[in-house]
């Protein structure tokens, strides 16, 4: 047996070169690249659609674009953010930290992992070539409600199969995930010497696999619906249009833990090491993920209190909602004391990780607001809503994804960023950001509702400072973009450790690391484990 | 390279995951268009299939060769359990989605539409003539549905359904205690027995079909009993078409002598995924055809 093994091993180091390099590849690294590129290139799509809103929203009244392609507009963005952006970029992470934080050679499943990849720019041309199509793209908002989904035109089941293709991707993902961390781990990696950026990637995964069967099943409910003459939700033949929302937001909401797990493991990464201190309470971190992905089974119906359901299970789901502000304070008080007294240093990635953990508790706490249910009946479809989520996922998961991006990004490539640019980039995103989302909170307890392309006069001025943030903030990704492109091409040589204070088995590789990670298991200790 | 190294598996790079994607790229394209009735739809669903059955050989082939050529440790065997474990959770999941609606519309949205719960207004002004029931004796707006005389009872031919795939459940059992003994002329007979059962209940499934369609006018477009009687027995029936497929593939790998008693994984997740087809189907005959 293990003669042909020694074959295979040999034979992997002449692996192809040029464009089938990366078509064919079965390799962790290679598979990471693709995922993270995919994830920044549809970070600009999806931010140049978001440009769009804003630039129609700059001012009251309709001007650059008619409302159904606005509608569009905000329907593709936040398709393209959260199921091209956040989740790939993330599973990009995964790709290349997992293997080497554990002490691994690769993931467990490489050729299902380049296929979890391979479906991604297919199932994204599905989605994004319903712009060209008569009747233009879906425009019914991301969450697909009927009955007004099922007056999509020509673009609908090419919708509805983008989604179970990227379902696809994310489910076979997963289950790479959960069997590399399983079955991977280097002798002496017990469970509870994981690094944190590992358990959330192990929890995510369980939530992924047992969501997005469920979301796959009510867009396939949609498409019986509209063509097949079936009544899920039509009234008239006993159904109802609310089960589409129970369905839906029944992976609705864990989604939501999917897209930051993985950025407060990266968070969780990036403050020991600059605060050159352990994580503080490293055990609680971990029961505190679980418990906020056990939670998430239980609270989705707080996304449509106004819906008209009976009071107790408006009183069930407002209750259930709060009681994770529980597990997510541990987190946020972990945080803050792993800083307490530390030797601090402000490079990018912490300048990120600290931002990201004072802006995604604003975020959390318009949330926990929200979940308030006489109060959400107020806020519900407005302008906060919208402040709400884009402070939870822009500055949560996209600035834990940054953050994690100049973290690693010197082990990757062999490069050091200019750190110089990078503060640039991130003081002016996190300023940029905030013109941008945090005047929406104003505009929507004021009354503004969302998801349309013109507005009352006494939103305008609120609008135009939120509209000068967006361009603001979507220049400086360029910026961001052209960082990544410096470092890749150039830059001074990283050493193996990077970072004086990073602990963790990744950075006992060379920078960048060899083309299978750990050939042989290292020996895990308590003193090489996490710090 | 330290000899510890030679434990890892590590798979050349492959081109069956991209030409899946072009497969089901097309499938997906060409039942779209099919829907927008644009007259290439089937013919690039067709093609896509094809190209889709073709990797699922060519890999599965790739994965099967190596099998019987002893690369597998026992790490890769164990990467391979868990795929399968977390792949038939995530199909559990999109039944449970199924019976959700199914609970949904028979304990909240049918009486409410009936007035229960506080919705005599509802009931009032939209179909004050509905009457809710299960199976619902009335659609609450007829006029737009197809209505049916009657629904198929559970104590007819799905009892007898029930009895076959549940015996069929026994005799993979049987196939794999023969596996485990080597007694290979028994593995076999069991396995081609276990595959007949599977065929024949996806027979019995159709012929029902017909009845339901043609005699009761029991159809899809039945209102929300239709649709979730057809939805869920539909998907049910699609995954014992693929189990039973699979099965086939398994017998024929026995036939050519695969498999060792202590080595048969892949007999194993066929087996698994054959429960898993089982169980559900106990699901659906309660809550669908018999409570």
């Amino acid at each position: 047996m293990s003669d042909a093994v020694m074959h295979g091993h040999e034979h992997h180091d002449h692996h192809p070169t040029g464009w089938k390099r990366w078509l064919f590849t079965t390799n962790h690294k290679d598979i990471g690249t693709l995922y993270l590129t995919l994830a920044l290139v549809m970070f600009f799509v999806g931010g140049a659609m978001a440009m769009v809103i804003r630039l129609e929203l700059m001012h009251p009244g309709l001007q650059y674009v008619d409302p159904q392609f606005f509608n569009s507009m905000a329907t593709l963005h936040a398709l393209v953010m959260i199921f091209g952006v956040v989740m790939p970029g993330t599973v990009g992470f995964a790709n290349w930290l997992i293997p080497m934080m554990i002490g691994a050679p690769d993931m467990a499943l490489p050729r299902l992992n380049n296929w979890s990849f391979w479906i991604l720019p297919f199932a994204f041309s599905l989605l994004l070539l319903t712009l060209f199509l008569p009747g233009g793209g879906p425009a019914g908002g991301w969450t697909l409600y009927p009955p007004l989904m099922l007056q999509t035109g020509a673009a609908m089941p090419f919708v509805i199969f983008a989604i179970h293709f990227m379902g696809a991707s994310s489910i076979m993902g997963s289950i790479n995930i959960i069997a590399t961390i399983f079955n991977m781990r280097a002798p002496g990696m017990t469970f509870m010497r994981l690094p944190l950026f590992v358990w959330t990637w192990l929890i995510t995964s369980f939530l992924l696999i047992a969501t997005i069967p469920v979301l796959a099943g009510a867009v396939t409910m949609l498409l019986t619906d509209k063509y097949f003459g079936t009544s899920f939700f039509n009234a008239a033949g006993g159904g109802d249009p609310v089960l589409f929302q129970h369905v839906f937001w029944f992976f609705g909401h864990p989604e939501v833990y999917i897209l930051i797990l993985p950025s407060f493991g990266i968070v969780s990464q990036i403050l020991p090491t600059f605060s050159r201190k352990p994580l503080f309470g490293y055990e609680s971190m971990v029961y505190a993920t679980a418990s906020i992905a056990f939670l998430s089974f239980f609270v989705w119906a707080h996304h449509k209190f106004t819906v008209g359901m009976p009071l107790a299970g408006e009183l069930f789901f407002m209750y259930a909602t709060m009681s994770i502000a529980v597990p997510t304070g541990v987190k946020v008080f972990n945080w803050i004391a792993t800083m307490w007294r530390g030797s601090l240093t402000f490079e990018t990635p912490m300048l990120f990780a600290i931002a990201f953990v004072v802006l995604f508790t604003i975020g959390g706490f318009s949330g926990l607001m929200l979940g308030i249910t006489p109060a959400d009946f107020q806020y519900h479809d407005t302008y906060f809503v919208v402040a709400h989520f884009h402070y939870v996922l822009v500055t949560g998961a996209v600035f834990g994804m940054l953050g994690g991006v100049y973290y690693w990004l010197p082990k990757w490539t062999g490069h050091m960023y200019d750190e110089t640019l990078g503060k640039w980039h991130f003081w002016l995103s996190a300023i940029s950001v905030n013109v941008l989302f945090f005047p929406q909170h104003f505009l929507g307890l004021a009354g503004m509702p969302r998801r349309i392309p013109d507005y009352a006069l006494q939103f305008a001025e609120w609008n135009f400072i939120s509209s000068i943030g967006g361009f603001v903030f979507g220049l400086s990704q360029l910026l961001f973009l052209y960082i990544i492109v410096k470092c890749i091409r150039a830059g001074a040589k990283a050493s193996d450790q990077v970072w004086d204070g990073a602990h963790g088995l990744e950075w006992t590789l060379p920078s960048p690391p060899p083309y299978h990670s750990f050939v042989s298991p290292p020996m895990v200790t308590d003193a090489t484990a996490h710090s | 390279m330290s000899t510890s190294s030679s434990g890892y598996y590590l798979p050349e790079p492959s081109h069956w995951p991209i030409t899946g994607s072009i497969g089901l790229f097309s499938v997906f394209a060409g039942a779209a268009m099919w829907l927008n009735q644009v007259g290439v739809g089937p013919m690039v669903l067709g093609f896509g299939l094809a190209v889709f059955i073709y990797m699922l050989f060519g890999w599965f082939g790739t994965v099967i060769r190596e099998s019987e050529g002893g690369i597998f440790n026992r790490q890769v065997d164990v990467s391979f359990r868990w795929g399968m474990f977390w792949f038939i959770f995530s199909e559990v999941m999109f039944f449970a989605g199924f019976f959700g609606a199914l609970f949904y519309a028979r304990v909240l949205s049918v009486p409410w539409l009936g007035g229960a719960g506080g919705e005599l207004s509802t009931h009032e002004f939209l179909w004050p003539a509905f009457s809710p029931s299960w199976p619902m004796n009335v659609i609450p707006k007829p006029e737009d549905f197809t209505v049916y005389k009657e629904v198929i009872p559970a104590w007819g031919v799905p009892a007898v359904n029930t009895i076959i795939l549940l015996s069929s459940g026994g005799t993979v059992t049987l196939a794999h205690w023969a596996l485990k003994k080597n007694q290979r002329r028994a593995l076999c007979w069991w396995l081609f027995a276990t595959l007949t059962l599977g065929f024949l209940f996806v027979g019995i499934q159709a012929s029902e079909y017909a009845h339901a369609y043609e005699e009761l006018g029991l159809t899809l477009n039945s209102g929300i009993y239709g649709t979730t009687f057809f939805m869920l027995t539909g998907f049910h029936g699609l995954h014992v078409t693929i189990g039973a497929t699979m099965l086939t593939v398994i017998w024929a790998r026995a036939l050519s002598g695969h498999f060792k008693p202590d080595h048969h994984f892949g007999f194993e997740a066929v087996a698994w995924y054959w429960h898993f087809v089982d169980v559900v189907w106990l699901g659906l005959f309660v809550f669908v055809y018999w409570l």
